[in-house]
């Protein structure tokens, strides 16, 4: 078996009496899938925090590449390779997406404080955002300001900063949600193309995309990880149809 | 385009009515102009970290008292003759402009580092009295410095000089100081544009954004700070140097507050918006300073009208709205 | 350093702290509720101020001009919040700064045009003009005492009105979330409006407090506000309990590094350097504080939300 690419080792978060994840071990594999299901309140939103940095974990340990990087900040996280989406669309509105998408392959290229030259004349930035808006779908829309994009197409763009950071780790956060079904079947070939490229970790609520998609499943639930396995596994749990498929389903 | 119509139109303004006030035999009009152009430069400063990087901060005035003071401190020494430090080393006093300039700048740019290290760890409300609460301790470091006459402040006597100028002459020191809020305008135009400015734009748009990009915010913030702090002292160094006097009223937070006014006169975020507003201010405080002693209040009323009907400020009204990035 | 001196300054310490307070409470309140920036509060202080000096020179009476003054404030203060204040609250903090700050031009020129340009004096009231005996011999003015009273006991007063009445209730669930006030059937506007005239009374009852120790004219309110700021910054914005701490602490550091600074570093400097330098270090010196208080705890020694 190869080596993981991004690990979770034991996080644990507790806010007050609750524990929003409790010893939560994952492995994130190359060339995989690996999606995080479970249902409202189980912990997924913290623990996207946990491995992205935005959330300090009481205890547990975060590997990206053999390298430990619990204590790194959200942008170091990024440096090394980290790319997350979030579930509510974090973009600057009043700029194009096209501004958003180059900032993120400005963090990849580096050189921020380079205070000549315009970023926006600049060929590498701006062919390595175009590259990106391009495999999401959304150069037609990419010189509008992202206010007056519709929510899909902000997912979209939101994806296409992820794609141009080129990371070595995708943490997607519910990247369907909202999306019509010409985005979700788009959006659901780009991923299954770009796990070569770099491993996802899945945040999602489709299950139709998580079962079509996903090479391994993690099922949370009250911050445990109740159960991992392929989608079959998955699927034929009696404990997992009992603690949340049957709940939903 | 019409924003660059308006931004070409509002730098050449201060040369013409310059040279027609110096045509015209109006000395003091140049001096008048003079004033505008260095708190011009002062608002572009400030817009650096107010406009593109979205930090309010009321604490600007010790950046340009820092810069005033430099000019002050050297020609004192120059006048009295007398070093500047004596141990270690020996610095003397300099009447010479780029080193008054040079020397007010690092001093500004340190104190805005610090200032701005221990400010940038929050936000918000907490960033605005906490930069207000700094500049009031430089005020009263200003006030508590009997050696360069505490709460009196000091004069110069002669106008610092600069390589090649007479300064003494009114239209030659605005020639000067037209010339430093030229550097300033081109140096903040070219900053916004650069892989930087982006970064602080993004700081100020979406601070969640900039970090998922691999880039720290808080790092970038200080920089621009920073930066802003320096354009600052330059013109609070010409500015003493115009008045032929420095004193803690520079380091006054009225003087940051006014700074802020005559960035949001001409719109924030804009290039030349505070070229529009310093050249409106001290229309307004000449015109109806002459009518009246009371013409702070119709500068409040102004300024409380354009806050709550006019977001846009001055050259909103003329060019549209605004557009970032 | 005598146990007299000692005991003086710290008193005049707690004094100043307790001024700080009243200045404080209003601000912090107006934030947590409200989420508004006002630097226009110290000329809420100064019309206190004013309109007490002007009604005690009236009657005679310092009583009539303390009630006067804090009232006058407040009902200017609920007239500011319905004119301009109430339009900010969904603005950004840039917006409330300026429009806050335009306040201030106004309110200073204005208070120039009805009271004339030279400053007021407000005198002690007779009963209170006298001295108390301090343990070590000093006599204390009983004025300051009564500062000192009146701010114990206003701090008191808000606490029970915050934690005891219907309306504090109704302030601590604004705090907490807007919407849920609305949606308990609260007339917010109007609550606004109380909080905003709560806070300017007690600003405009401290600065006629401190009128009678300082001369009453125009700008007097604003090295008070920064104060006060600094008190908001080290307590932890939004706290009632946070301003109380923090104003005593700003008032107790800075009166006492005054006083002390100079005479510690004329232990070891010629007496005119030791007096230079440690009055410039003791002007700064709550400012230091602050820095050191936010590099270890950012959200100030008492955060609201913790």
């Amino acid at each position: 078996m190869a080596e993981p690419i991004l690990a979770l080792r034991g996080l644990s978060k507790s806010f007050g009496a609750l524990k929003a994840t409790d010893d939560v071990s994952l492995d994130l594999r190359p060339g995989e899938i690996h999606a995080l299901i479970g249902p409202n309140g189980a912990g997924k939103s913290t623990l996207i925090g946990q491995i992205a940095g935005s959330v300090v974990p009481d205890a547990g340990e975060v590997w990206l590449g053999g390298r430990q990087i619990t204590g790194l900040s959200v942008a170091a996280r990024a440096r090394a390779g980290l790319a997350r989406s979030f579930q509510v669309s974090s973009l600057a509105m009043e700029v194009s997406a096209r501004v958003n998408v180059r900032l993120a392959a400005q963090g990849r290229a580096g050189g921020t404080y380079r205070l000549w030259g315009s970023a926006s004349r600049d060929s590498r930035l701006a062919a390595a955002a175009e590259a990106a808006l391009a495999r999401v779908g959304l150069e037609a829309r990419a010189d509008i300001p992202v206010a007056e994009l519709s929510h899909g197409e902000r997912r979209l763009a939101e994806m296409a900063c992820a794609l141009a950071l080129a990371p070595r780790v995708f943490l997607l956060d519910e990247p369907m949600a909202g999306l019509g079904a010409d985005g979700t079947a788009r959006l659901t070939a780009l991923l299954d193309g770009l796990r070569h490229e770099a491993p996802i970790l899945l945040v999602e609520h489709d299950m139709d995309a998580v079962f079509r998609l996903a090479d391994r499943i993690s099922v949370l639930v009250y911050g445990r990880v109740i159960l991992t396995g392929t989608p079959d596994e998955i699927r034929a749990s009696r404990e997992v149809r009992e603690a949340y498929l049957g709940e939903e389903a | 385009m019409r924003e660059g119509l308006v931004n070409l139109a509002l730098i050449a303004l201060l040369p013409l009515v310059a040279l027609g006030a110096q045509a015209a035999g109006e000395t003091y009009f140049v001096t008048l102009v003079t004033k505008a152009t260095i708190l011009a430069l002062a608002g572009i400063g400030l817009n650096l970290a107010l406009g593109v990087g979205g930090m309010v901060s009321l604490g600007h005035a010790a950046f340009f008292g820092i810069g005033g003071y430099a000019a002050g401190i050297a020609a004192h020494h120059v006048f009295a003759g007398t070093p500047v430090l004596g141990w270690p080393l020996t610095v003397e006093g300099t009447d010479q402009m780029p080193l008054i300039w040079l020397a007010g700048i690092a001093a500004a740019g340190l104190a805005a580092a610090a200032i701005g290290a221990v400010s940038l760890r929050t936000q918000g409300v907490h960033f605005i009295m906490i930069t207000l609460a700094f500049a009031q301790m430089v005020y009263y470091l200003g006030v508590s410095w009997k050696a360069y006459g505490g709460e009196d402040g000091l004069p110069i006597y002669l106008r610092n000089q600069f390589p090649g100028l007479d300064t003494g002459d009114a239209m030659q020191f605005f020639a000067l100081a037209f010339a430093c809020l030229l550097a300033g305008v081109a140096l903040v135009w070219q900053v916004s544009r650069s892989r930087f400015g982006q970064a602080l734009a993004m700081a100020r748009m979406n601070e969640a954004r900039l970090a998922a990009s691999g880039i720290s915010p808080y790092p970038v913030r200080l920089a621009g700070f920073v930066l802003s702090g320096m354009i600052v002292a330059l013109a609070g160094a010409l500015f003493a140097d115009l008045n032929g006097f420095t004193g803690p009223s520079m380091l006054s937070w009225h003087r940051s507050g006014e700074i802020m006014v005559l960035v949001i006169l001409g719109g924030v975020g804009r290039l030349c918006g505070p070229l529009a507003g310093a050249m409106l201010f001290v229309a307004f405080e000449t015109w109806l300073g002459g009518l009246t002693d009371r013409w702070q209040l119709f500068l409040g009323l102004v300024l409380l009208g354009v806050v709550l009907f006019a977001r846009g400020g001055l050259i909103g009204m003329l060019a549209g709205r605004a557009r970032h990035g | 350093m005598t146990l007299a001196l000692f005991l003086e300054q710290l008193l005049n310490g707690v004094q100043l702290g307790l001024t700080l307070f009243l200045m404080a409470a209003g601000l912090t309140l107006v934030f947590g509720v409200m989420g508004l920036i006002n630097l226009a509060h110290g000329s809420l202080y100064m019309t206190g101020a004013f309109v007490c000096a002007t009604v005690a020179g009236w009657t005679g009476s310092f009583w009539a001009g303390l009630l006067a003054g804090a009232l006058a404030a407040a009902a200017v203060g609920a007239l500011v919040e319905v004119s301009v204040i109430r339009r900010l609250y969904a603005r950004d903090h840039l917006d409330q700064v300026l429009a806050t700050f335009a306040l201030i031009l106004i309110f200073s020129e204005g208070a120039r045009l009805v009271f004339g340009d030279r400053p007021l004096w407000l005198d002690i009231p007779p009963a209170l003009s006298g001295t108390l005996a301090l343990p070590g011999g000093a006599e204390y003015p009983l004025y300051r005492l009564a500062i000192i009273a009146i701010g114990l006991g206003l701090a008191g007063g808000l606490w029970w009105l915050i934690n005891r009445t219907r309306i504090g209730m109704q302030i601590r669930a604004g705090e907490a979330d807007r919407e849920m006030i609305a949606a308990l059937g609260v007339d917010i506007r109007r609550l606004y409006t109380l909080v905003f005239a709560l806070g300017a009374g007690l600003a405009g009852l401290a600065g006629a407090l401190v009128g009678a120790l300082q001369s009453v004219q125009v700008g007097m309110g604003e090295p008070v506000l920064i104060l006060a700021f600094v008190v908001i910054v080290i307590g932890g914005i939004g706290s009632i309990r946070g301003a109380l701490a923090g104003a005593v602490l700003v008032g107790v550091i800075d009166t006492m590094g005054r006083v002390f600074l100079p005479a510690g570093f004329g232990l070891f400097m010629p007496p005119a350097e030791a007096t230079a330098t440690g009055s410039a270090l003791a002007s700064m010196l709550i400012y230091l504080v602050m820095a050191l208080i936010l590099a270890l705890k950012p959200k100030g020694l008492f955060p609201a939300d913790a």
